[in-house]
């Protein structure tokens, strides 16, 4: 690879340090906050009492553990077998019920009374409404006005389940703007109100919450494809946009260092148009949403708007922790188009029964292309991160029977 | 180092000290850089200033202000739109230095515009085109450490939030490192004028004083000569008025003989009130 990397600015940061990126950039009001948050985390992390019920509700509410499935078509005529983590088989819908669970929890433990969050393809929003509806807090989800339309299906789930929902008019009307209005809303609401983060990006502690609570992916097929194939898979493959089920597959094959990880960013219409959203591969070191990482960006300094068919993976920022892994080598990044997701998704569906979510036909995309390449027998590992119902309605423009 | 920060802070302390000796408190309103065009900011600028503005609080213009409520960040996509740059806001402020060499200037802006250009050239220029202090909205004063260095060794003065929540070490780490004055929050939450501040307790105030904070001007909330009249009674310095002036400019976008006018009368009686 000739990838030319930047020279971070070298910040000193003490909190949730991801090599030279991470850190608790915002408002000083948020400060108290997000200290107290990381307290309690931490914490939590080491009651028994707490891991239990988590534990619990995952299995009995959620459906863990999920089950890890050996594609019977997917691959046929290539030398590759690909399995897939299917995190759409999780209540919800998603890989985002995981962390959720978990967050609502905490900020039940912390005695907050109300929720917010943000949403781009409305799983995150949808997890964190039905957490809302379990555990009775009031709950409000920001979405961008963009993203409300191509993704109505979840903007009515989330109302079903009790939750506000509140276009973001502002900017480019997507996730950006929705993260922004709930930093907005969470620094005159602190007191009563937990801002449950969808993704491994933003202040530090939310990097390190959401990847240890979204760890159980990974952890889980581990284990599985250990029994299944007696060894590790050669490579671990994940959509990107802020990187939460990402960094959930990656984080207990991080120190297998025979294990090839792989983060799938969207390349929209390509990646020299300049609309897609491959922050990593594009963008350079920033600050966004509190967090020191790559971030497409003008040459002032002015976010970029992304583009995604996926709205999900439509975010000019992404997790500290996948920037420290690009950096330093140890995942690879790679990009999918808006089409090539499009096939794979139709794909999926045609070859295998199962409809993906937009955002994971990405790292579907990815795992084709590698098995088609592949010159020997090789076992690749795929996160199915979401299904794609709610994706239906909005494809029906791309695909005519 | 210090020594150049001290030379440049003289503008806030001298401010500070001849209001002082008055009785007086500082009237600071804040704008845009840049809004709605580059030209009718300079215009209002000097309107500002002609009326009786004490000093000026600018804003760089940012995609994605986090502090700020719906009538700020409405400013900033108004200069976006007109294609206002770091670079345009500079030179806006070297022209407003050179005809107010007196007048404390300073700038408020997001950290990524400042990274964009790399920390120590940023605040070299900031210094170069006349401004006085920086505040940055998103670098809280535990994560300063490389921005104080660059203002100091620039001649800057960094300027930090003294918000609501703040604890006594946060006190303390403000009193240390913040210059030229610190911006007391008049109440939780983003920039905005639908919220009124709340009264200020005296006892924060003399807890600033007592900890060697820099004079502390109350910010958020404030677009009233009775909310003046209030943070002055509790024991600031000054008051900034940041949406409610923006309003002003909003409100009259199209008219600009208008826009001028209220803006003089808006400042007239805030400016009375510190009297």
């Amino acid at each position: 690879m000739s990838t030319v990397f930047f020279t971070p600015e070298p910040l000193n940061i003490e909190e949730g340090a991801f090599g030279p990126f991470g850190g608790m950039f915002v408002p000083e009001i948020l400060v108290p906050t997000l200290k107290e948050l990381a307290r309690a985390f931490e914490e939590a992390q080491k009651d028994a009492a707490f891991q239990q019920e988590l534990k619990a509700l995952l299995k009995e509410y959620a459906g863990r553990e999920t089950p890890l499935y050996c594609c019977r078509n997917l691959a046929a005529g290539t030398r590759a077998t690909i399995y897939l983590k299917r995190e759409d088989l999780l209540h919800g819908g998603a890989h985002k019920t995981n962390q959720v669970l978990a967050q609502a929890l905490l900020a039940k433990r912390m005695g907050k009374r109300r929720l917010i969050a943000e949403t781009g393809a409305g799983q995150h929003g949808v997890a964190t409404a039905l957490a809302g509806a379990l555990f009775k807090m009031e709950t409000r989800i920001y979405m961008g006005e963009k993203d409300m339309k191509r993704q109505a299906l979840n903007v009515f789930r989330m109302r079903l389940m009790g939750a506000e929902v509140v276009p973001v008019q502002t900017g480019s009307g997507t996730l950006k703007d929705a993260v922004n209005e709930a930093l907005r809303d969470w620094s005159a609401s602190y007191e009563s109100t937990h801002y449950l983060l969808g993704t491994a990006a933003g202040p530090h502690p939310f990097p390190t919450i959401i990847r240890e609570f979204q760890r159980v992916i990974g952890r889980e097929a581990k284990a599985q494809i250990l029994e299944r194939e007696g060894r590790l898979p050669d490579a671990a493959i994940a959509c990107v946009g802020g990187g939460s089920n990402a960094i959930g597959l990656f984080a207990d094959f991080i120190d297998n260092p025979e294990v090839r990880l792989i983060g799938v960013e969207a390349a929209g219409h390509g990646l020299h148009t300049g609309k897609h959203g491959a922050t990593l591969q594009k963008g350079r070191p920033g600050i966004l949403h509190g967090s020191y990482s790559y971030v497409l960006q003008d040459a002032h300094g002015q976010i970029a708007e992304s583009h995604s068919i996926s709205a999900g993976l439509d975010y000019p920022g992404v997790g500290a922790q996948h920037a420290h892994l690009y950096t330093t080598g140890r995942a690879e990044y790679v990009g999918v188009s808006d089409e090539e997701a499009l096939e794979a998704f139709q794909h999926l569906a045609r070859e295998e029964g199962i409809i993906p979510a937009l955002e994971s036909a990405h790292a579907i995309a990815h795992a084709l292309k590698l098995a088609k390449a592949s010159t020997q027998p090789q076992v690749l590992l795929v996160c199915l991160s979401g299904r794609g119902d709610k994706d239906v309605e909005h494809i029906t423009q791309h695909i005519r029977f | 180092m210090e020594d150049n920060l001290k030379q440049k802070a003289t503008r806030y302390e001298a401010m500070f000290s001849r209001l002082s000796e008055r009785g007086e408190g500082a009237f600071i309103p804040f704008v845009m850089l840049g809004d709605p065009s580059l030209d009718t900011s300079m215009e209002i600028m000097d309107t500002l200033i002609e009326s009786g503005a004490d000093a000026l609080e600018l804003g760089i213009p940012f995609s994605d202000a986090v502090a700020d409520g719906p009538v700020i960040q409405k400013a900033s996509f108004r200069a976006l739109e007109a294609g206002v740059t770091p670079a345009h806001c500079f030179g806006l402020l070297r022209r407003i230095r050179e005809k107010h060499p007196k007048l404390p200037l300073g700038l408020l802006i997001y950290a990524n515009l400042i990274l964009a250009k790399g920390i120590k050239a940023f605040y070299a220029e900031a210094a170069e085109a006349g401004a006085d202090s920086i505040l940055v909205a998103d670098i809280p004063v535990g994560a300063a450490g490389p921005f104080i260095e660059a203002a100091k060794a620039a001649g800057v003065a960094p300027v930090f939030v003294v918000p609501p929540n703040a604890d006594e070490a946060t006190v303390r780490e403000i009193a240390r490192h913040g210059r030229g004055y610190s911006y007391f929050l008049g109440r939780s939450g983003v920039t905005g004028a639908d919220r009124e501040m709340q009264t200020p307790l005296p006892a924060r105030f003399k807890a600033l004083q007592e900890a060697g904070a820099a004079p502390a001007v109350v910010g958020f909330g404030i677009s009233t000569p009775k909310h003046i009249r209030t943070a002055l009674e509790a024991g600031a310095a000054g008051a900034i008025a940041g949406s409610a002036t923006v309003a002003i400019i909003e409100k009259h976008i199209g008219n600009k003989a208008a826009m001028h006018e209220a803006l003089a009368a808006f400042v007239k009686e805030m400016k009375a009130a510190t009297r």
